[in-house]
């Protein structure tokens, strides 16, 4: 592999870490068992990054979807619709590829030694349509049908499905519990999740929380139930987390709503895979490389790409590149096609 | 037999150069869009709900509840 391909691997895996390590880096969060409350937490992160894990100073799309669609004063978030877009647009599935710490942890599993490694097998495309099922209804239908009696939501999909958030939430939680001032839990909100006024031992209309100090009347040393959910939230992990020793990203692939929302903006997007016909030889060696399964040579911005860039490594002519809008020929001004990039995916 | 390679999309007549150019400019409006909602979702005051939500640990989201 040439020097250049090596540098670039290298590089990518040097972006997901310093990023995860980045939105993550609330380090007393992991030694105290508490999570951030400071107002980046208004923010939220373009990756799958679980709000209630105790480094995390983003918060998750998806859990803020389901939070805003869920509450009783909005049945929809223009706000996380938003961001989504314009990420999704600027930046299409570059995040699963470089700013998703999830998609960085599933890629880490699938370096484990495995006699089974399978990617190519019947069935594969039609379960990654799963994804977009799980967004149309544990991401957006349910949250807004499911109410309980205060008319708030459930956020089904963290709920239920949601490895990432067992992962990064409920693990570090339960083995941290009991160490030091806790945050509050939305187990002690009366009636609905979105009452901070009604929390004991507030006055109405103060400001629930500064910093990261705990607040009077909350638990000191908080009950965390593992019960039937939580062992069903453990299978899911266990079985994430097996797969991903065997298949490459299968969250990423089959169950993630965010990947489908990304995924829907791939072929349009900003960021994009280029493909200069005139050096390609056709030898193949794109597809082979790919691990999502797909034909970069054919078409390069299909809604599984997740931007990883082997394709672009494999290529042994430099046909293939990627970067930000279409790459510009000699003698080509902005915004003239050529014939030859014409009707790429 | 001899495999025949698979057919380029770029030779589809449906496909034009300013077709092309089109839709390799879509992200602008959609961009646009973006931040527009953002900003109308922040005016309604969606920015707190969120905030409101990630400040406190999810029980429920996290299995633990």
């Amino acid at each position: 592999m040439a020097k250049a391909a090596k540098q670039r691997i290298r590089g990518r895996g040097l972006i997901q870490l310093l990023f995860a390590a980045l939105t993550n880096s609330f380090v007393t969060g992991f030694a105290a068992g508490r999570i951030y409350q400071g107002n980046l937490k208004h923010l939220c992160h373009p990756g799958l990054n679980c709000y209630s894990c105790p480094g995390a100073v983003l918060s998750c799309p998806i859990g803020a979807l389901q939070a805003v669609i869920g509450s009783r004063a909005f049945h929809l978030s223009l706000y996380v619709m938003g961001f989504l877009l314009l990420v999704g647009a600027t930046l299409g599935r570059f995040v699963c590829g470089f700013l998703c710490p999830f998609g960085m942890i599933q890629e880490w599993l699938y370096k484990i030694p495995f006699p089974w490694k399978r990617n190519r097998f019947r069935g594969d495309a039609a379960l990654r349509y799963v994804k977009y099922a799980l967004l149309v209804v544990l991401v957006i239908a349910l949250p807004m049908l499911l109410v309980n009696d205060a008319g708030a939501g459930s956020p089904t999909f963290c709920k239920y499905v949601c490895p990432a958030g067992t992962l990064e939430g409920a693990v570090p939680l339960v083995l941290l519990s009991g160490k030091g001032p806790q945050t509050p839990t939305d187990a002690a909100l009366p009636a609905g999740p979105l009452q901070p006024q009604a929390l004991p031992g507030l006055p109405a209309g103060q400001p629930i929380l500064q910093g990261t100090t705990a607040l009077p009347g909350i638990a000191a040393e908080p009950v965390y139930r593992t019960g039937a959910l939580f062992n069903w939230k453990m299978t899911v992990l266990a079985l994430v987390i097996l797969l991903s020793v065997a298949t490459y990203r299968p969250f990423c692939k089959y169950l993630c709503p965010l990947g489908a929302i990304y995924g829907m903006l791939n072929p349009v997007a900003l960021y994009r895979l280029r493909m200069e016909d005139s050096l390609c030889i056709h030898c193949g060696r794109c597809r082979k490389a790919c691990l999502m399964c797909l034909d970069p040579e054919h078409r390069q911005n299909q809604a599984e790409c997740v931007r990883c860039g082997d394709c672009v490594n494999a290529c042994p002519t430099g046909a293939l590149s990627m970067g930000f809008g279409e790459k510009k020929r000699f003698g080509e001004t902005a915004g003239t096609a050529s014939p030859a990039g014409q009707g790429r995916g | 037999m001899k495999r025949t390679p698979p057919r380029s999309r770029a030779a589809s007549p449906r496909t034009t150069p300013v077709r092309n150019a089109k839709k390799s400019r879509l992200w602008i409006p959609l961009s646009l869009a973006g931040i527009l909602l953002i900003a109308l979702g922040a005016a309604r005051g969606e920015v707190d709900t969120v905030f409101r939500k990630a400040i406190m640990i999810c029980l429920e989201c996290i299995g633990i509840g």
